[in-house]
């Protein structure tokens, strides 16, 4: 995916971006960046270094104070149809069952009903949620809830997905699990992917690049590139690769919480 | 026996206690009907009088039902035009406050002066009543919507429309049945009060409120009792109506509507 030919237009372009909120706080300081096409970007950082306000600047969500979001040579909220952002929690609507969450967008895009129970049962199959398309979301756990979420984002098949610490409530072990479902459909459906989490082991085993943010105000602090063999799996987070990359970026994070 | 038979059983026992005890009470004092009837001289009336008393009961229970029903189709346009504009939410809600405080006994002779007594007036008074709970209670439920889904409709592109008939109404029916209760339970009250001011002596449009002045009058002390049953079993009615509503509308999907249930 890294290896498709560069396009003269970046994905996502990002210069001298800066948000300061209506109280004052300055949030992010002249962020710089470029994503090209199927990169999967992961921000790392501490709390208060911004990572989920970058993300509703780039989902044209929250404007920019300063500088300037681009994604595809568009402006954020004119590509909002190319993008599908994912919520820290599974953010579902709890009065519609699993298949109405997912019909969600078609729905509000008027798709035919036969075109939108189509792409929900498609969806529903590649999240692995077929025998609870009825259910209702307070009947499933944590993780299922976050795969119906995913399953709602990819329905409307976008170009680009804005991911914001989406398996940061759920236990390690279905963290692992999703993280490597996520790298599989990645495989199939070739998306650009930002995503932001607070896990050093889960930005390593999920990203091509790994942007590491400073806090007070919101800065990049390192850009680190990685580059472990595909498919990853479960012998990839046992691989010594894995585990120093994982403590070199442990160690440049650390640098960053001292500074 | 099941837990239920024994709630059953127990609630049957406090029942026979409470009725011994107020015949108990009239054996010892040597109390006369007019001051207080005994649990069989109000059967009796109620035997002999159901026509009159089915009478006053059904004009009741339009008065109630239907300023209810206005309250409802009102308050919930009311709320929806509050989640719309802040500054017109901001401006506009001490008012529905206000609605709440003033007493039903200074509203009630303004309406019969201006629109004189009757079924319609009380039914007017009712409407009234019921009003601000429905508003205040669905424009909570409608503006206090999860920021993030809010950005989910965002992303979505959905239209001003879409986000109010698929996110924020939804969201604000468990705020709507509670106010709906809280009204449900007034527009009774409502009712009866109404009539005290506004009832008529027409034939056809004495409701219980009418009834229970002229019975108290007439010194008819067990026809008053009859009346306060009936009023009692509209009032559990309409309770019971709302609650199963509520039920319908909610048990799949929120956490609230289950355990009253079970209770």
């Amino acid at each position: 995916m890294v290896t498709e030919p560069a396009p003269t237009i970046p994905e996502i372009a990002l210069a001298g971006v800066g948000k300061r909120f209506r109280s004052g706080t300055l949030a992010l300081e002249d962020i710089s960046l470029s994503v090209e096409r199927g990169e999967f970007v992961t921000f790392l950082g501490p709390s208060g270094c911004g990572k989920s306000t970058l993300l509703k600047l780039i989902a044209g969500l929250s404007p920019a104070t300063s500088g300037q979001v681009q994604v595809n040579g568009m402006t954020p909220e004119n590509a909002r149809e190319m993008m599908s952002f994912i919520f820290q929690d599974a953010t579902l609507l709890p009065w519609r069952t699993v298949e109405k969450n997912v019909g969600l967008g078609p729905e509000l895009d008027h798709a035919a009903r036969a075109v939108r129970q189509e792409r929900v049962a498609k969806m529903l199959e590649l999240v692995g949620l077929s025998n609870v398309a009825r259910s209702y979301p307070r009947q499933l756990s944590g993780g299922m809830k976050m795969r119906v979420s995913i399953a709602r984002a990819l329905v409307s098949k976008p170009r680009i997905l804005l991911m914001d610490e989406p398996f940061a409530a759920l236990d390690e072990m279905t963290r692992d699990r999703l993280n490597e479902e996520l790298l599989r459909l990645h495989d199939e459906q070739k998306w650009t992917v930002l995503f932001v989490t607070h896990s050093v082991a889960e930005a390593v085993f999920l990203s091509t690049r790994i942007v590491i943010l400073a806090p007070h105000p919101g800065r990049v602090a390192h850009e680190l590139d990685v580059h472990l063999a595909w498919p990853r799996n479960a012998e990839t987070r046992e691989s010594l690769a894995f585990e120093e990359l994982v403590a070199h970026a442990t160690h440049l994070l650390h640098g960053v919480l001292k500074s | 026996m099941s837990r239920r038979g024994v709630l059953v059983a127990s609630s049957a026992l406090v029942l026979a206690c409470l009725l011994g005890l107020w015949q108990a009470i009239i054996w010892i004092n040597h109390l006369p009907a007019y001051i207080l009837p005994g649990p069989g001289a109000v059967v009796q009336v109620i035997i002999a009088r159901y026509p009159s008393l089915l009478d006053s009961l059904w004009i009741t229970t339009r008065e109630a039902a239907g300023g209810l029903i206005a309250s409802v189709a009102v308050g919930l346009c009311v709320a929806m035009v509050f989640s719309q504009w802040r500054w017109l939410r901001q401006t506009l809600y001490p008012y529905t406050i206000l609605l709440q405080t003033v007493p039903i006994v200074a509203i009630a002779p303004l309406i019969i002066l201006w629109i004189g007594g009757g079924i319609f007036a009380v039914t007017v008074v009712t409407f009234i009543i019921c009003l601000a709970p429905i508003i205040a209670n669905t424009t909570q439920g409608l503006i206090s919507v999860d920021e993030n889904l809010v950005q989910l409709f965002m992303m979505q592109k959905a239209s001003p429309a879409q986000v109010l008939f698929k996110l924020r109404l939804p969201n604000a029916l468990p705020n709507f049945f509670t106010g709906l209760r809280i009204a449900a339970g007034i527009s009774v009250i409502g009712g009866i009060t109404g009539e005290l001011f506004a009832g008529s002596a027409r034939v056809g449009e004495g409701g219980l409120g009418y009834a229970m002045i002229y019975a108290n009058n007439q010194m008819e002390t067990s026809y008053l009792f009859a009346l306060v049953l009936a009023a009692t079993v509209l009032g559990f009615s309409f309770f019971f109506l709302v609650m199963f509503l509520e039920w319908l509308a909610l048990h799949n999907w929120h956490e609230s509507s289950r355990p009253q249930l079970a209770e």
